[in-house]
């Protein structure tokens, strides 16, 4: 019977760490719906524990697509959304899920390929390397997620004149995943892919990739952040919420962001407007 | 539990079947247990002997007829326990095997050690009260079966040829302990292959063949003076078909 | 967690962070099975001993449902757990509470199958003794249930160890967060897409290495335990 007694004590104490972890974190915190590559770079990392310094507001990312992290945001189980992916969300805040919408930073994307280039486009716009790949049909790996990242990857098939859903062959792979397993796949097989810089920067599994077509301004990548709408969904916790949202766009936020570098690399580029826009 | 103001027995048992299936296990039995010496009950294997017992214990219910207890029609006996041949050792320790059969038996937690350590004492086995069950030998496990049915104060004990697998050290053992318990007054009912172990515990006999009560008899008269010819054939060691 | 250290490395330093997420795994996991039995044991218990209509029935889907894959079972609670769900008011979504319930809900059929079937094979064995020492259903079942506890443990042991290596469900209804539902499985999958296999690795054979010692905890114990009731 004194088993009995000692399971029941760790069945007591495991309950008592667990409800721990959820009740301290529970008084000041926010969800924070966002998208992988803000994740993957390690910017989170970087950002939220000085946020959490002046404020005392612990900030839970949940990293997903853009379009996996708006759904959250519908569905009320976040306070604050932060994605890049301008159209789909001008479209959440028209269904009336967010309060207003802010430029937080941008950066860039980037084509990623083998350094062998099997379609010969190193150094090229990003129209023609489009179409050269397909014209070639050399592998291409994309995202498949309804991510920021997917959303402008599709923009940019419809740029080069390409009709994706008849001219897609084996050589189209969607996987349906976040971007670093994009960049894996697209290691492993000897693929193109496009890709957000930070994610590509702070990637160590580069196998035998590079950066193939940069600089064009059509790969233009901006961020915006938005709170929901507590009208939706009462329960969002806007105090708390709004803060962190002034926070990013502040000028200290706007510093902080710029001052994120991997290897001496800036990743994202802070451009808030200096009123709310 | 020591108040049972109420017998359970006569045990009277009327024309009842007991089938299974296409099989007839029992075929209209009537008789009569009454308090006294033991009966013994023999027969060829498939005669009825293990149905018959388990009919009186309540672990099946007749197909046809009645079984009536102590008189009382609608009256389920209490103080009624059974030997099995190969009896099943619960995972714990023999003195714990003992103190759960007190324990269903309704006997008080308090009391449960001290009536345990009794019955342990009663069947030899005081000094392996600690062993696992399990890890007690054919013989010491019998005993421990044994002590079990006695936690329940039965008035009437059922055995189906309890000692068929134990060696004779083990089996006198075993005897002897039914003898005890039969001069303490409770009632022996029990199976058994072996005619030398009927003519030691045997008061009275039945004799069994295809699902019937074939001759009964008191011991003497039954063994030396058997009546039918198919008990004769018994008795002799033939095959009775 | 610092990026140039191995894995065996962050052990070594005793990296806080990656003991935080290996409490975290553990805590959970361990939770969720001990649930599971509570629930799962006395359910197969049940099964093996009544009959009622339908139990075949039911029985099949309880073997079926060990195979629930653990990305729907997490996505069915998460739909559940939702703000906009039937039990969102509960707000544990994204905690882990949230991962205990699925995981529970995960290990309860892998541990109410096969006791189901251990039970019901011991009831035969069992049947005409203690219906001789006239054991009502409840005890029949309590007695039944302690009597088959070795082979019982295996069962938890293989719930354990399913809780312990999954990762869709404790995904979808964490969210992996940073410091607060990421575990081992998620971390691994984390920094498998972050491109740094070695460290998915090195976390990955320390799980194995954990789950390992577990079950050979385990498996000391019931020796012990054995050795003392047979």
């Amino acid at each position: 019977m004194r088993f009995g007694v000692w399971s029941i004590a760790l069945i007591g104490l495991l309950g008592v760490t667990l409800a721990g972890a959820a009740a301290t974190a529970e008084d000041r915190s926010i969800v924070v719906a966002s998208t992988t590559s803000t994740q993957d770079s390690g910017l989170f990392g970087y950002l939220l524990p000085l946020f959490r310094a002046k404020t005392g507001i612990d900030v839970k990312v949940i990293a997903q697509g853009t379009g996996q992290a708006l759904d959250t945001a519908r569905r009320g189980d976040a306070d604050v959304v932060f994605v890049h992916a301008k159209s789909q969300e001008e479209r959440f805040l028209a269904e009336g899920f967010g309060v207003k919408r802010f430029d937080v930073m941008y950066n860039d994307f980037v084509l990623i390929g083998p350094n062998s280039d099997p379609a010969g486009i190193r150094g090229k716009d990003i129209e023609t390397a489009l179409r050269a790949i397909q014209a070639k049909a050399a592998p291409f790996v994309s995202r498949g997620d309804r991510s920021g990242t997917h959303a402008a990857e599709l923009a940019l098939w419809k740029l080069a004149g390409i009709e994706l859903e008849s001219a897609k062959g084996p050589w189209y792979r969607e996987i349906g995943q976040g971007m670093g397993a994009a960049l894996n796949t697209a290691g492993a097989m000897d693929a193109y892919v496009l890709s957000d810089r930070g994610t590509w920067i702070s990637f160590r599994n580069r196998a035998d990739l590079a950066i193939v077509v940069e600089g064009d301004k059509r790969l233009f990548n901006q961020y915006g952040v938005m709170l929901v709408n507590p009208e939706k969904h009462p329960q969002v916790k806007k105090d708390l919420g709004q803060a962190f949202v002034d926070w990013l766009i502040s000028p200290e936020g706007q510093a902080a962001i710029a001052g994120y570098k991997i290897d001496g690399q800036q990743l994202f580029f802070p451009d808030a407007e200096k009123k709310g826009s | 539990m020591m108040r049972a103001p109420l017998s359970d027995l006569p045990l009277v048992i009327d024309q009842v079947s007991l089938e299974a299936g296409a099989a007839r296990l029992l075929d209209r039995v009537s008789l009569t247990i009454a308090p006294g010496p033991p009966t013994l009950i023999i027969g060829p294997n498939g005669a009825g002997k293990t149905s018959l017992l388990r009919l009186c214990m309540g672990l099946v219910s007749p197909s046809a007829g009645r079984v009536t207890w102590g008189g009382r029609a609608d009256h389920a006996p209490e103080r009624r326990a059974m030997v099995f041949q190969r009896p099943v050792m619960l995972r714990r320790s023999a003195a714990a095997n003992v103190g759960y059969a007190l324990a269903q038996a309704g006997v008080p937690r308090r009391l449960r050690a001290a009536c345990g350590a009794e019955l342990l004492e009663r069947v030899g086995l005081a000094d392996l009260a600690g062993r696992p069950a399990r890890r007690l030998s054919g013989g010491e496990q019998q005993r421990l079966a044994l002590a079990r049915a006695l936690a329940r104060k039965p008035e009437i004990l059922l055995l189906d040829e309890p000692t068929a697998s134990l060696d004779p050290a083990a089996s006198r053992s075993i005897e002897e302990i039914i003898l005890m318990a039969a001069q303490s007054g409770i009632k022996i009912v029990m199976a058994s292959h072996d005619l030398g172990q009927v003519r030691r515990l045997a008061g009275d006999v039945i004799f069994m063949l295809r699902g019937t009560v074939h001759e009964r008899g008191t011991a003497s008269d039954f063994l030396e003076t058997p009546s039918t010819p198919e008990a004769a054939a018994f008795l002799r060691g033939d095959l009775v078909i | 967690m610092s990026d140039q250290l191995s894995a065996w490395q962050l052990i070594l330093y005793g990296d806080p962070t990656l003991f935080a997420i290996v409490r975290l795994s553990l805590a959970v996991s361990l939770f969720a099975v001990v649930l599971a039995a509570l629930i799962g044991m006395p359910l197969g218990a049940l099964l093996a001993l009544t009959r009622f209509h339908g139990r075949s029935v039911l029985i099949v889907l309880l073997n079926a449902l060990m195979g629930l894959p653990p990305v729907v079972a997490g996505l069915a609670v998460y739909l559940l757990l939702s703000r906009s769900g039937p039990l969102g008011a509960l707000g544990i979504l994204f905690t882990p509470a949230a991962m205990v319930v699925a995981q529970t809900i995960l290990i309860i059929p892998i541990v109410a199958a096969p006791t189901r079937q251990t039970i019901e094979d011991l009831w035969g064995e069992y049947r005409d003794e203690l219906s001789a020492m006239g054991v009502g259903p409840g005890g029949r079942m309590m007695t039944l249930l302690w009597d088959a506890r070795f082979s019982l443990l295996t069962a938890v042991l293989a719930g354990f160890g399913r809780a312990a290596a999954e990762v869709g469900a404790v995904m979808i209804v964490g969210g992996n967060i940073a410091g607060f539902t990421r575990t081992m499985t998620t971390t691994i999958a984390l920094e498998t897409s972050k491109g740094d296999l070695p460290l998915a690795l090195g976390l990955g054979l320390i799980l194995v290495t954990i789950v390992i010692a577990i079950n050979a905890a385990v498996w000391g114990t019931r020796i012990w335990a054995e050795r003392r009731v047979g």
